[in-house]
């Protein structure tokens, strides 16, 4: 076999293989209990989009945390319903995010902005940071040694 | 003496985390007014609408995808409410050097694409929005004139569904000018929503 006729299975193989990522979506019931772990590791739950020029930024920085020991990130996409196939799914493929990625599709804003934290307004970037006996809600960007200093004061 | 007050209220402008933990205004505080510049490039202040018994004011922006899935609705409030003297009244709060898209042209342009029937007025230097406490993108002040003054009688969401327009159940806006309109109290004065942060270098 030639190699230009390897090609196309070479890509369909890369193209199936890419078409595995799955990015669960959840109501706000389905995730609460992710935002309630008690849980060793200190957890870092980081409220984005991909269409959030902020949140882009500094979604490395959560990357790098998620490999440290005694951190467990967990990204919520805000992204739009429609979007989630065609935008969100090949930004998680593209960035090769290995931190935990859900979709948070629940019209009712108003009740679970206030259940993550009263303090919380709606505007994106935000952050929620707990351990088991603290918890703190950072409606903000993070530079990277802000966003690591304020997580190592839950260990 | 003045020094300091200034040096204070600068101190107090820089700081976003005041901003974000509600220093702005509550329900029942006077709402300053202001003199932006529109679209048209013609200056534009509350004062100037003498026969409004009230405004929506919205901070908006040409950039964030929760606005532009709002351009329709915030339309066709002003189509409903103007003529019954609640005119909208959109105020882009991002500094256009923080972001591409956001400058008076950017904001001339999408006016006109979209046919806005509103004033689309740039926050020149930042100084509104702090003031009213917005935080994001679209964010809501329903003002009601009293006299000379407007007094804010409902902040936030302008419905209960950003992201899928055919699901809105609760239309918190509508429903706060129709309960001013009828002579009452908004029942819901203060709702949430999901928003673009406001763009600030």
């Amino acid at each position: 076999m030639k190699p230009n006729r390897l090609l196309p299975i070479l890509l369909f193989a890369i193209y199936s293989f890419a078409q595995t990522t799955e990015v669960a979506s959840f109501d706000y019931q389905q995730l609460q209990p992710l935002l309630h772990q008690n849980s060793e590791s200190v957890q870092v739950v980081n409220f984005w989009a991909t269409w959030c020029a902020p949140c882009i930024k500094e979604l490395p920085y959560f990357e790098e945390l998620n490999k440290l020991e005694g951190v467990e990130v967990l990204l919520v996409s805000l992204d739009f319903p429609k979007h989630k196939q065609k935008r969100l799914i090949p930004f998680v493929e593209k960035h090769k995010l290995q931190s935990k990625v859900v979709h948070l599709d629940d019209e009712n804003e108003n009740y679970w902005i206030n259940e993550i934290s009263t303090t919380w307004s709606g505007a994106l970037p935000a952050t929620l940071i707990y351990s088991q006996n603290r918890r703190g809600f950072y409606e903000q960007s993070f530079t990277k040694s802000e966003l690591f200093k304020e997580v190592k004061s839950y260990f | 003496m003045k020094i300091i007050f200034f040096a204070y209220s600068l101190l107090f402008l820089s700081t976003p985390t005041d901003l974000v933990n509600g220093d702005g205004y509550k329900i029942g505080d006077v709402a300053i007014d202001f003199s932006l510049p529109n679209v048209d490039g013609e200056m534009v202040s509350l004062a100037d609408f003498e026969d409004a018994k009230g405004f929506i004011l919205i901070f908006t922006c040409n950039t964030c995808p929760y606005s532009v899935a709002y351009e329709d609705r915030i339309i066709a409030l002003d189509m409903a409410y103007k003529s019954k003297g609640y005119p909208v009244i959109a105020i882009n709060p991002n500094d256009p050097a923080a972001i591409d898209g956001d400058d008076l042209a950017d904001m001339k342009v999408r006016a006109t694409e979209k046919g806005f029937s509103f004033p689309y007025l740039q926050d020149v230097g930042q100084q509104v929005y702090p003031q009213y406490g917005a935080t994001k993108t679209p964010h809501v002040f329903v003002l009601q004139k009293e006299g000379k003054n407007n007094i804010v009688r409902y902040i936030g969401a302008i419905d209960d569904s950003s992201r899928k327009p055919n699901k809105v159940k609760k239309r918190y806006v509508e429903q706060a000018v129709d309960a001013l309109l009828a002579g009452k109290s908004p029942s819901t004065t203060t709702t949430k929503a999901i928003g673009c942060s406001i763009k600030t270098l």
